[in-house]
């Protein structure tokens, strides 16, 4: 239970700077918008685009979106020496990790709340679908997951900004293909059935992910 | 006796024979030192010395190539959660995040660290350090020297018996290095084992109770301080730390 209690304090903490200076949400929900209006314009909003492009354009946007925000998760550490500060407390380290990913994924969902209704206006489709609800919550615990390991790698690296994308996008191939392939079905109202080997894919790649990177975040985390 | 059991000793602190290499770098090259509880050791040693890697072992913010650093007779590298429980850094960097205030930044490391009854303990240490009127400000918006001050609220909240500074008055200008020097005589008075780095003699020599020089990842002097005067110290440490 105490270290549920630390995480919750980490992410409080990461919680209350964002809402100070707003610098991950507004960065990323930017971007992810701005990748949406450039795709409707150039490929159009027709039915044929939907059906074909559509869940493509999505995921580009909450992918690439979500890479800029992970960039800044360990980021804000790096400055004056805050990780030491962190890494000074007496907890795992796997509970660093874990506070540190719970905010990471609340920033994306957040971006991802609002880019979302946004994304099924322009295609014309209906705004409320909560089928793809449960699939931008699998696909996104998989990116924090993945994302806050390689945003903590990365932040010691010069290049930091480029590294993480180099590292993150080919390790988390497996889940933007599931989830672009479990939203097609979505959008097009098909059944369950066509999407749930999918949403079976992502939700085993999230526990594999999470396993992996709390196992090793110390050795990441230390020199 | 088992390797976990902590032996009972008088020194809080003991490194035997730490070795740090970076690739072919060798940081330090087999340290020795002893600090009984209670006492002030001072570290002085040219830059590039091994004074902050010394300073990050013992902190366990990193790990030795070799050798083995025990903490009230526990090794740090066994229990490192309960160490850290006992312990504290104050480097030339503050930890502190600048959008948060004071106190919320306070609140943070003490949760963080289960200080019991902590609003009255944020209390306790923000009037040490001598800034109540600014605990709700936001530590950006602090001078250097206070936020400085702010650091040492910080590394005392939860009472660490253990105390390390890394050069704590680096950057400061001559006011606030002097807010810090009180700060630092009132946390050398009391029973707190302190183990400290800096390039200033003159506040290093009093402070400590033993002054160590570190050059080129070795102690290559160290002596108590009631057999020095800063004249000949200073003249010590120039012999000592010359290259060649």
């Amino acid at each position: 239970m105490k270290a549920f209690s630390k995480i919750f304090v980490i992410f409080w903490k990461d919680m209350l700077t964002e809402v100070r200076t707003r610098e991950i949400i507004i960065s990323v929900l930017v971007f992810a918008l701005l990748v949406l209006v450039i795709f409707s314009f150039a490929f159009g909003t027709g039915a044929e685009v939907t059906e074909l492009a559509a869940p493509g354009i999505l995921w580009v946007a909450l992918t690439f979106g979500g890479v800029i925000g992970l960039n800044r998760t360990f980021a804000v550490e790096k400055e004056n020496s805050r990780l030491e500060g962190l890494m000074l407390c007496p907890v795992d380290r796997a509970v660093i990790y874990w506070g540190k990913l719970a905010g990471s994924f609340t920033f994306m969902l957040a971006v991802a709340v609002v880019v979302t209704p946004i994304f099924l206006a322009l295609f014309n489709l209906p705004v409320f679908l909560p089928r793809l609800a449960l699939v931008i919550v699998l696909a996104l615990i998989g990116f924090a997951a993945v994302g806050t390991l390689f945003s903590a790698l990365a932040v010691n690296t010069r290049a930091r900004d480029i590294m993480l994308p180099i590292l993150f996008l080919p390790v988390v191939v497996p889940v933007i293909v599931s989830a672009v392939k479990a939203t097609a079905p979505v959008l097009a109202g098909s059944p369950w059935g066509e999407m749930s080997t999918w949403l079976q894919i992502m939700a085993a790649f999230d526990i594999i992910y999470l396993v992996a990177a709390t196992l090793v975040f110390e050795f990441v985390i230390e020199e | 006796m088992g390797k976990d059991t902590p032996v009972s000793s008088a020194q809080a602190v003991e490194v035997r024979g730490i070795e740090k290499t970076f690739g072919e770098l060798r940081a330090l090259r087999g340290i020795d030192l002893a600090v009984n509880r209670g006492e002030c050791l001072v570290i002085f040693g040219p830059n590039g010395a091994g004074k902050t890697t010394l300073l990050k072992i013992l902190a366990t913010l990193m790990k030795p190539s070799a050798g083995s650093v025990r903490l009230d007779g526990v090794n740090i590298r066994e229990k490192p959660a309960e160490i850290r429980r006992k312990i504290s850094l104050v480097g030339n960097q503050t930890f502190l995040y600048d959008d948060l205030t004071v106190y919320e930044n306070l609140k943070f490391y003490g949760r963080m660290y289960d200080v019991a009854d902590l609003e009255h303990r944020i209390r306790e240490v923000i009037s040490w350090v001598g800034l109540e009127s600014r605990l709700h400000d936001r530590a950006g918006t602090l001078s250097r020297g206070l936020q400085q001050r702010a650091s040492f609220a910080r590394a005392v909240l939860h009472d660490p018996p253990v105390l390390f500074l890394d050069e704590p008055d680096v950057g400061l200008d001559p006011r606030a290095k002097a807010m810090v020097g009180e700060i630092l005589k009132s946390i050398g008075s009391g029973s707190r084992t302190v183990v400290m780095t800096t390039h200033n003699i003159e506040q290093g020599l009093a402070l400590g109770d033993n002054v160590v020089i570190l050059n080129r990842g070795r102690v290559v002097y160290q002596a108590s301080r009631q057999e020095l005067d800063t004249a000949d110290f200073r003249q010590i440490y120039n012999e000592h730390t010359e290259t060649g």
